[in-house]
């Protein structure tokens, strides 16, 4: 055989990865400078289909970059400025050192600084792409935002966060693209669909954090630093898109008015219309009026069979849309002091209606309690002192369910001091086959439209005695709907059918008649089943027939199907029980009523 | 010095120090001169820099740091901390080195420059020059001072400090080499300087601090010195400084610095978009994953079915972190004002960041497939009719585990031996028991003999293979068979043979039995040759005796093999062609017992083989083994299996073809039979087709056994199985 010596791992794919190590040494940058990169740039590991043959043989533990990635990390602007900042580091420390403090000025005053618009375009050549990801971009901004000014992390980085994030909600309530909220144990989620997208955040409640220590807050902030220019062109964009001005501006209020009077020094001159700004009460001013009457009315086109379907469907969609977009128009909402303030007040201008609080609250109320036009009064204690009659004063969840469900859910269920309903995910959709709580299906119910019963204009007063009753009716309801398992239904024909038997059995003991008609049912039914059982025995033949593999496969498959279903039957078996007890208990306290 | 900072009582120092008068004496005016600096600690190194600076400067001060140092050198290391004390606190020293002047001297009697110490003229050397010599230096006019006479030893010192109440303050002056005694004065400044206390007495360190640089201006200048002149001529130095400066910008050297650049933080980025430029480098880009999105479970008040009972909570706390399927314990508020905050949340932020850069990610396909898709396309049971389906008979009578079952020839009768020790004999279609033959013994093995010429039997009783006459059926045939066993003439010469013939005793054959073939050793299995003349048998044993081939007509048996080749499951003749199978516990091995050789040996891929049978047209064999397999071989194909087959959960004990259907069963320990579709066809190239058709079940398991024997009907489509419940069970 002639020819070279074919060397391993020479290529193929050894060549194409790279070890941290090994990258690092051929960027000449500390770890923790490259771990900066790395996030700035969003250059991430990979992990190789054949380990062993990237890794020389070796099955060490190790994380490849690509090699391509890593020489394209080698032209980065951004080394430089790392290596700048050592230097400035090390300069620095020496003039402390030496008390050189012209120099220290002199030094601090040329701060090597480094801009990341370039790599924002970079990872996200187009506007959709940033915002596919701005998930993580919210959420950690939101943290941010919440962070004390003290310790931890640059106050700039904080206030930055705060305003981005400030804006953005703006930018929300403006365009009306809020679409789904959530209550979590862990804040509050919230869904809008920006430009087609949908983008999922969530928000800490509003704590204070005891800040954990085995968290590397240097990490996080380097995303921050990236997330925030990302942020911040966004919502340059989104602005632009609605024709805002940015950085945005209330409308119909010149500066003059928005600078606090004399008496009521609120605060600093520029923090106060940021804080105008994050109270989420005003809507902002456009570069340009907008027309009322300028909504642009989609074309119909001639269309055939299916896509005629598609098209109704589709419009049907955007006419559910655009109600849910006016889902609180008309409304006015007044928040309690008790109530968590920036998520209410935001979902529900975002939905068109109008909301206020306690002046003493926040900056930014509009109408006061005693306003006799508030429909809605939102409050969070169990009882109240004085109730006004014209108005509705309810649960905060009530908010949420209604965003979710995309209609004014009726009010009974939310009443101060009530044991409020449970709070459903509106980010789960249910296949065939998954557990679906009865609370779903009765809103699912509720929005087509089954149920009108419901006491949507009911009294107050009268509400706590028919509630029950109500409830008790929905619940045997739910009863009946949850055990139409066919087996059950067979269960108790063939119940039926032996009872009829006995019967006619004992009645002919006597006269020794033929029995007739009992077994040819009992026949036909046989029939299906054998037919059933035969079929089912086919199947298991066949599988005994499959090879190892697909075998294996297979049942994979299977088991998984069959853990699902167990789960689902799981959570169904809790839930009959637990409303079993209730009704027990609810029928105890009755009687004892009674008694 | 050093004496004072190791903190001793000052008396014992001074005697110390006395007592080592020369080698002390070295070290300590080594010191006073040129480590004196560092003993004393910053005051006076700055108070020795000032003096250096003056000295260069200022004539008149000369005399001044002379004196200073002469009296340095002059005075004893106590003496040395007073000056540095005095210095330091900028008030008079009461303390002189003449114990005369001492207390009552003036601030300025130590400041005259004119007074110098008088009485040695030797001036600020190391003193230890003078050790040699009987004198200590000169005095004004000249004259030697002479050393004391020291002519005290050990005893009148030890004398002198018991008897001089003064000793304790009793210093030497280095400089005259005199006794000193120190005043009360002197020894108290001595002990507050011990103390660490000021020197003087009259020192307030605590005084209130007036703020003298206020912001009131005074009426009174500072200080009162008139202005320098350079004050109000042009500095030289500083007008060369600026002239550079104005030729540096000038030339440009110099420049201005650049004002910050005010452009604005954020503007349209993507104003000019290109879609179709690919995400900046390479097309491995993997977005990172999203989170999940939330279930009903997370919700601050979830539907009551979704909280987490106690033990699924305990489960959930003693899970690995890594391993729970929620990262939460899904909790119940009754309304929002009480739910707190979330402890994790940055946790949860940082792992998604750490995630987000620090995770290796790989595009994985994931499998969509049908699950449906994936079993094969047989065809329906339905179609391969006729099969056994249903369980028609069942036989009862043993009483314990029926091990071996036979059909006759014929398909009237079926046998069966068991554990309790007897052969039955059925009528197959009335499930009747006709006979019962106790053979003393478990029953391994029973064969009918497939000639249907002749009616008889082998069984296998403990050591011994019994030929049975059941006398069932036709008299004639029966009748016959008799006949041709006692057709037997002996031969005249004896034979060596592996086992003996013996005849059965009258009681014996009155039950049937007509011959008795002892082994001396237990016998396993016995099957019988197609043409009903020869049977082999086969003794669990290590030689090379394991299996033996009789001649039934002849009386004969001869031990075909002369090597053991592992241990011997099973043997079984070949239906059209003179081979002989042995199944060993890895391989079947097939001889040609006319050219008596090896013609194939048959991997089973297995770990046991069990049990082992052939296609009636020969060409197939299938091989069952304890690891739960059956093998199917095409013997013309190779020599490895050409299908295995899984179908069983337990070890597979018997398997059986029948003689004329296309079928095949396999009995196993997990108490089901199965019945197999086999087609062979006469086309060698289309390969034979296996179906499963029906899984039989009926046996009960008993001690862990559930079929022992399956056998099929030689005309009908019928199986019988017997099994570890004491029966035997007819299908069709």
């Amino acid at each position: 055989m002639g020819g070279l010596e074919k060397k391993k791992y020479e290529r193929g794919s050894a060549t194409n990865y790279i070890t941290r190590n090994k990258a690092r040494k051929k960027l000449q940058l500390s770890l923790a400078d490259f771990r900066r990169l790395c996030i700035l740039k969003g250059v991430y590991p990979h992990e190789p289909k054949h380990k062993k043959k990237v890794n020389k043989g070796s099955t060490a533990a190790r994380t490849f970059y690509l090699l391509k990635d890593i020489k394209f990390l080698l032209h980065e602007p951004i080394i430089n400025k790392f290596r700048d900042y050592k230097v400035f580091v090390r300069k620095l420390r020496k003039a402390y050192g030496k008390s050189e403090w012209n120099t220290v000025e002199r030094l601090k005053d040329n701060k090597p600084s480094y801009k990341l618009d370039h790599i924002v375009k970079e990872r996200y050549p187009t506007f959709i792409d940033a915002l596919r990801d701005l998930d993580d971009v919210l959420s950690m901004c939101f943290l941010f935002a919440t962070f004390p000014r003290t310790g931890k992390c640059h106050v700039q980085t904080i206030q930055l966060c705060r305003r981005l994030t400030v804006e953005f909600l703006n930018y929300v309530i403006a365009s009306r693209c809020l679409r789904k909220v959530f209550l979590s144990i862990k804040g509050i989620y919230y869904q809008a669909e920006v430009m087609g997208q949908l983008i999922t955040w969530i928000t800490p409640y509003a704590f204070a954090h005891d800040h954990p220590t085995d968290v590397d807050y240097r990490v996080m902030a380097t995303f921050t630093e990236f997330y925030t220019t990302l942020l911040g062109f966004v919502n340059f964009r989104l602005y632009q898109s609605l024709n805002l001005h940015y950085p945005p501006k209330i409308e119909g209020q010149a500066e003059v008015e928005l600078k606090p009077k004399e008496g009521e020094a609120y605060a600093l001159n520029s923090e106060s219309y940021m804080e105008k700004l994050s109270a989420l009460s005003a809507s902002l001013a456009r570069v340009v009026a907008p027309n009322l009457e300028d909504e642009v009315e989609i074309d119909e086109f001639p269309v055939d069979g299916e896509s005629a379907e598609h098209e109704e469907a589709r419009r049907k969609e955007q006419e559910s849309l655009e109600k849910q977009k006016k889902l609180f128009e008309g409304l006015r909402f007044f928040l309690n002091r008790e109530v968590p303030r920036e998520p209410l007040a935001f979902i529900i201008r975002c939905f068109g209606g109008e909301v206020s609080w306690d002046k003493s609250v926040c900056i930014g109320a509009t109408y006061d309690v005693t306003d006799p036009t508030i429909t809605h009064q939102i409050v969070d204690r169990p009882n109240l002192e004085k109730q006004v009659i014209s108005r509705y004063y309810l649960q905060p969840q009530w908010v949420f369910d209604s965003v979710n469900a995309k209609m004014c859910l009726p009010v009974a269920d939310y009443f101060p001091g009530v044991l409020l309903p449970p709070h459903l995910s509106p980010f789960v959709t249910e296949k065939d086959g998954d557990y679906i709580p009865p609370e779903k299906l009765k809103l699912l119910a509720l929005q087509r439209g089954e149920n009108p019963e419901s006491a949507f204009s009911g009294n107050t007063a009268s509400l706590p005695f028919t509630e029950e009753e109500e409830e008790e009716e929905e619940e045997e309801e739910g009863g009946e709907e949850d055990d139409d398992g066919s087996e059950e239904e067979d269960d108790s024909e063939k119940e039926e059918e032996e009872k009829l038997k006995r019967m006619e059995e004992q009645k002919t003991q006597g006269k020794k008649l033929p029995v007739k008609v009992t077994v040819g049912t009992v026949r036909l039914e046989d029939k299906q089943r054998r037919v059933q059982e035969e079929q089912n025995e086919e199947k298991r033949l066949a599988i005994m027939m499959m090879k190892k593999k697909e075998k294996y496969l297979y049942q994979k498959i299977m088991f998984g199907k069959k853990r699902k279903v167990r789960e689902a039957n799981k959570l169904a078996e809790k839930r009959k029980a637990h409303d079993a007890t209730l009704k027990l208990e609810k029928k105890k306290t009755k009687k004892a009523r009674r008694e | 010095m050093r004496t004072f900072s190791s903190g001793l009582p000052l008396p014992s120092a001074a005697a110390a120090e006395e007592q080592d008068w020369e080698s002390d004496d070295v070290t300590d005016s080594e010191e006073s001169v040129y480590s004196g600096l560092e003993d004393s600690g910053s005051d006076s190194s700055t108070e020795e820099e000032e003096e250096d600076a003056n000295d260069q400067c200022v004539e008149k001060k000369v005399k001044d740091a002379s004196h200073s140092e002469k009296m340095r050198a002059g005075a004893t290391s106590q003496k040395k901390e007073q000056l540095h004390h005095k210095k330091r606190s900028s008030k008079p020293l009461l303390v002189s080195s003449e114990p005369q002047q001492l207390p009552t001297e003036n601030e300025y009697a130590e400041d005259s420059s004119d007074e110098e110490d008088i009485r040695n003229t030797v001036g600020n050397i190391p003193m230890e020059w003078y050790q040699d010599f009987p004198h200590v230096g000169y005095d004004l006019e000249g004259k030697r001072i002479y050393k004391p006479i020291r002519s005290l030893d050990e005893l009148d010192k030890f004398l002198d400090k018991m008897e001089n109440p003064d000793y304790w303050r009793t210093v030497r002056d280095k400089m005259t080499g005199a006794d000193v005694k120190l005043t009360d004065e002197q020894v108290e400044l001595v002990q507050r300087l011990q103390r660490g206390q000021f020197g003087d007495v009259r020192f307030n360190p605590y005084e209130p601090a007036v703020d003298f640089f206020s912001h009131e201006v005074m009426i009174h200048p500072v200080t009162n010195r008139p202005a320098d002149k350079r004050s109000f001529i042009p500095s030289l130095i500083e007008k060369e400084k600026v002239s550079k400066m104005v030729h540096a910008i000038k030339m440009g050297w110099i420049q201005p610095r650049k004002p910050k650049e005010d452009v604005p933080s954020f503007y349209d980025l993507w104003a000019q978009e290109d879609p179709n430029s690919v995400l900046g480098r390479h097309k491995m880009h993997v977005p990172a994953p999203k989170l999940r999105l939330p279930g009903h479970e997370e919700s601050y008040n979830p539907p009551p079915e979704y909280l987490l009972s106690e033990e699924e909570r305990l489960a959930w706390e003693q899970q690995e972190p890594a391993e729970r399927k929620l990262n939460f314990v899904p909790q119940r508020f009754g309304c929002l004002r009480a739910v707190p905050a979330y402890t994790r949340f940055i946790h949860e932020r940082f792992e998604r960041c750490l995630d987000l850069y620090l995770c290796p990610r790989q595009r994985k396909m994931r499998v969509n497939v049908d699950p449906e898709d994936l079993i094969p396309k047989l065809p329906k049971p339905r179609d391969l009719q006729p099969f056994p389906t249903t369980q028609a008979l069942v036989y009862r009578g043993h009483g314990s585990l029926v091990r071996c079952l036979s059909v006759s020839p014929s398909g009237q009768w079926l046998v069966s031996g068991s554990d309790d020790g007897t052969v039955r004999f059925w009528e197959v279609c009335t499930a009747r028991c006709m006979k019962t033959l106790p053979v003393g013994g478990a029953v391994k093995s029973v064969a009918w003999n497939p000639n249907p010429a002749v009616c008889l039997v082998a069984v296998c009783a403990e050591q011994a293979v019994l030929l049975v006459n059941p006398c069932l059926g036709d008299k004639l045939l029966y009748g016959a068979t008799d006949q041709l066993l006692d057709a037997y003439v002996p031969p005249e010469e004896e034979r060596l043979q592996p086992v003996q013939w013996v005849a059965a005793t009258a009681e014996e054959h009155a039950r049937g039995v007509r011959l008795v073939v002892q082994h001396g050793k237990a016998v396993k299995q016995v099957t019988w040759h197609g043409k009903g003349d020869y049977f082999a048998s086969v003794l669990p044993d290590n030689g090379h005796m394991q299996v033996l081939i009789h001649q039934a007509s002849k009386r004969w048996s001869q031990s075909p093999f002369r090597k053991s080749k592992g241990q011997v499951q099973c043997v079984l003749f070949h239906p059209t062609r003179p081979f002989f199978l042995v199944a060993t516990q890895r391989f079947v091995r097939v001889y040609n017992l006319l050219k008596q050789e090896l013609t194939k040996k048959l991997t089973a891929n297995c770990k046991w083989v069990s049990s082992l049978a052939i296609h009636p047209r020969g060409d197939n064999v299938i091989c069952g083994s304890y690891d739960s397999k059956l093998t199917w071989f095409d013997m013309d194909l190779s020599t490895k299996p050409y299908k295995v087959l899984r179908h069983h959960r337990k070890a597979l004990r018997a398997v059986a073809f029948h003689k004329h259907y296309p079928l095949f069963a396999s009995g196993s320990d997990d108490g089901t039979v199965i019945v197999c579709h086999g087609m062979v066809y006469n086309d060698l190239l289309q390969n034979p087709l296996l179906v499963p058709v029906k899984v039989l079940k009926g046996h009960a398991l008993t001690q862990d056994l559930g079929v022992l024997d399956v056998a099929f009907h030689p005309t009908q489509p019928w199986l019988f199985s017997a099994g570890a419940d004491a029966t035997v069970r007819l299908y069709t």
